[in-house]
């Protein structure tokens, strides 16, 4: 059974590596993946968006759009930038923390990200909204913000990615000194979406 | 024998593959999107392999022409424009041929999404006569890089590899194979009627030029990467590249398929046996119609009775990328079947609210912030324009700075502000040039200037690296793809040798003594230099951090509006410093007209 997933944040969020573990955690259960991304010029604070496609039939790297069963969103903006990419009762689940772009700075204009959440609601059927900073407080750093979503995704069984396999591939794949606060991220990320 | 299974991205794959059919020698210019092949295989080197960062891609070919001729399987990568740089020697090559197998990789680049054209290498391969592999895969492009090398060996001429850049930049796990048994090589055999270009040597391989090509149409027809689904109905479709991975998402199963894995020298015999059973055909690629117009000759030249949809009948779209999006409407137009999900009655969404964009910015920290800063603030006021060229520091384009007035190619900046200076004599006319493209392609410009007596100031942004393409060394760093440390070439003392008397080095961190500097520089007549030197973030460490002290701060945001500096924000009416973004470059303090901005103190 063929599931796609699309990734996307900013810059400097940890999306690249969030869709690189899901795609090992999938390799894992001996399937077949492709993955691409679409960064652009953007150096830092641009928009991130990461395509992950398991299974057989699979040709192209990028998701046609209404077909991923899943958004995995970093922040409000991108979730809402990202929607067209979700099928028909596909699932989100979305960090709360908007970050702000330099231009809103400069334009004085304010985005909250609060109304991309309205938005969101109104219109997504299976969502689940984890607060993002609460967590990463908890967690002791706002690095791992990828992994709690990743816990949380593993945690939606919409994948076909248990937590436990999740757990095996980041550790895998990340620094040994940063391993405890990986884990408690993603136990965090877990326990966020059972409540959501 | 057990095999290995990787996550692997397309430049990766085709690496890993060069890797694996044996290549001795590869050379390059960073370009996105085909930096990472070369760095991939300086990577996995055992030591066998001679990796070098060349100082431009014209030096990339020729070296590499150079280990071909001795008879080293040698790969050569670049961009598409990069290509233009190496035409010369690459026209003349064709021409000569060569002993090992040289497979050049152009990346194309359909969007284009990091490049100034939608130029498109298969015209290169028509143009040169040469062979071309267009791989629909990074998986593909992992068995197809060693097919490449051995057309080259076995028809003693170089051939280029188009990936593009869905092709380099996705993954794909893949289970890597065995490395091919390929002798040694043989070394330089002195042959002038062979290695030394003459017209009549031109003229005679020109002949076989052109029988070799005929048999190339013919050996590529069965080539079992062009391949024919024969299907049914009188209605098929023709792709290849990645076009043909997005056709196969949503192409229903029995309709007529051919991919073109080699669109020069064209597949003529399996593409006639394949137009000879149909009335229509769809042909769906990026950038130029190349199939196309070769299904087009092939119709005409055999009489076929056939229609070949495209680009040039207006069913496809003529410029930026396809996806399975476009291709899906395409197919449907052109079956005349109803596109699935176009008609969506029942959910009418909500309006989307407005979202924030979020274009490409210098980073926090950025030392071309405080060089573009610093010119703009010494010439405010006065008569000038500002060339600028291909790097980070084309981001100084955007507002507030707005520093860039012209950006062409590599190294035209230098060029470029000459041409301007010479029909307006009152403007001061200023070059801004990376330190990489500086030694790729700005030196023959400086040279220009000071012989034709022009007045420019050159403003050298030294940042130590090559930064936009992901920090590759270069001549000026003094480290290069094998590991070792070389002598830095300065960059100062180039200019000296030029001629050049007006050679200022200056941190732009430090904004008076740059601004005073310009400013100097500016009233001087000739040639005249700054070199701007101070680290990318990238390879820098963090100085300390700085922040907004709010009892000073007058909330004029001077900080924000001069400097566009994507650490500085407004947060609930306060302005302040981002720490996670800051990378202490101080210039904000320096901005402050009340002394607001100040570092953090380490006990903060």
């Amino acid at each position: 059974m063929n599931k796609s997933c699309l990734l996307c944040g900013v810059g400097g969020q940890g999306v690249v590596l969030a869709s690189k573990l899901i795609a090992y955690a999938a390799m894992e259960q001996g399937k077949f993946v492709r993955t691409t991304e679409t960064i652009g010029m953007a150096q830092r604070g641009g928009s991130v968006v990461s395509h992950v496609r398991m299974g057989t039939e699979v040709h192209s790297p990028l998701i046609p759009v209404k077909s991923a069963d899943m958004l995995l969103a970093f922040e409000p903006a991108e979730a809402v930038r990202c929607l067209p990419y979700l099928k028909e009762g596909g699932t989100v689940i979305v960090s709360s923390k908007a970050v702000k772009p330099v231009t809103a700075t400069l334009s004085g204009s304010t985005y909250e990200g609060t109304e991309m959440l309205e938005y969101l609601k109104k219109n997504v059927e299976k969502l689940a909204i984890l607060d993002g900073k609460e967590i990463c407080s908890q967690a002791g750093s706002a690095k791992v913000l990828n992994v709690a979503l990743l816990g949380a995704a593993a945690a939606s069984g919409v994948l076909d990615i248990s937590v436990e396999e999740m757990e095996k591939a980041m550790a895998g794949n990340v620094k040994e000194k940063f391993l405890v606060m990986n884990r408690k991220a993603l136990e965090l990320g877990k326990t966020a979406f059972e409540r959501a | 024998m057990s095999m290995e299974r990787k996550l692997v991205m397309g430049n990766e794959a085709i690496a890993l593959g060069a890797v694996r059919a044996g290549v001795r020698m590869v050379a390059g210019y960073p370009g996105t999107p085909s930096t990472e092949i070369l760095e991939t295989v300086a990577k996995h080197n055992d030591g066998s392999i001679h990796v070098e960062w060349s100082t431009n891609e014209k030096a990339a070919m020729e070296v590499g022409a150079g280990a071909a001729y001795a008879g080293a399987r040698t790969l050569v990568t670049m961009k598409q424009v990069g290509l233009n740089v190496a035409s010369d020697p690459l026209m003349s090559l064709a021409y000569v041929g060569v002993k090992g197998g040289l497979v050049i990789v152009s990346a194309d680049d359909p969007g284009p999404i990091s490049s100034q054209t939608e130029q498109d290498t298969r015209h290169f391969a028509q143009f040169s006569k040469l062979p071309v592999f267009d791989p629909s895969s990074p998986d593909e492009a992992y068995l197809m890089i060693a097919d490449a090398f051995e057309y080259s060996e076995k028809y003693q001429t170089p051939v280029l590899f188009r990936p593009t850049t869905r092709v380099c930049h996705a993954c794909v796990s893949i289970d890597l194979l065995p490395k091919l048994d390929v002798p040694e090589p043989e070394g330089f055999i002195k042959d002038t009627m062979r290695w030394v270009i003459f017209p009549r040597l031109s003229y005679q391989n020109h002949i076989k030029i052109e029988a070799r090509n005929v048999e190339l149409s013919e050996v590529f027809s069965s080539y079992d990467k062009n391949l024919l689904r024969k299907g049914s109905g009188r209605k098929g479709v023709v792709s290849g590249g990645v076009s043909f991975a997005y056709t196969s998402e949503v192409i229903p199963g029995d309709v007529p398929f051919l991919k073109i894995s080699t669109p020069h020298p064209f597949p003529e015999r399996l593409a006639k046996e394949f137009l000879e059973n149909l009335d229509e055909v769809l042909v769906l690629e990026e950038l130029d119609p190349v199939i196309e117009k070769e299904l087009l000759q092939i119709a005409g030249k055999y009489h076929l009775n056939v229609n070949i949809c495209g680009k040039l009948t207006y069913d496809t779209k003529n410029a930026g990328e396809n996806s399975v999006e476009s291709i899906r409407g395409d197919l449907a137009q052109f079956f005349g079947f109803e596109e699935a999900g176009t008609k969506d009655p029942g959910s009418v969404q909500d309006e989307i609210p407005q979202l924030p964009v979020r274009p490409p910015v210098l980073c926090a920290g950025c030392p071309h912030r405080a060089s573009f800063y610093a010119v703009k603030k010494a010439m405010r006021g006065k008569k000038a324009v500002f060339s600028g060229d291909i790097g980070c520091y084309t981001l100084g384009n955007a507002k507030p700075l707005d520093m860039v007035d012209t950006c062409l190619c590599m190294g035209a900046d230098v060029t470029i502000a000459q041409g301007l200076h010479i029909i307006e004599r009152d403007t001061v006319n200023f070059a801004f040039i990376g330190d990489s493209t500086f030694f790729a392609s700005g030196i023959t410009g400086v040279v220009n200037a000071v012989y034709n007596q022009t007045d420019i100031v050159l403003i050298v942004l030294d940042n130590s690296t090559t930064a936009m393409t992901g920090h590759q060394p270069h001549p000026g760093t003094g480290v290069t793809m094998m590991g070792d440390v070389a002598a830095k070439i300065s960059i100062e003392n180039i200019l000296r040798g030029i001629g050049l008397t007006w050679i200022e080095t200056v941190d732009p961190l430090n904004l008076e003594l740059a601004v005073n500097t310009v400013k100097r520089a500016a009233g001087e007549k000739g040639v005249r230099a700054v070199i701007f030197r101070s680290p990318c973030i990238a390879v820098a460490k963090p100085g300390k951090l700085y922040k907004v002290k709010q009892d000073f701060c007058t909330k004029c945001k001077v900080c924000i509006s001069q400097l566009g500096c994507p650490a500085i924000a407004v947060n609930d009416g306060a302005v302040v410093v981002e720490p996670s973004l800051c990378y202490g470059c101080g210039l904000c303090s320096q901005v402050c007209p009340s002394g607001a901005i100040g570092e953090v103190e380490s006990d903060e």
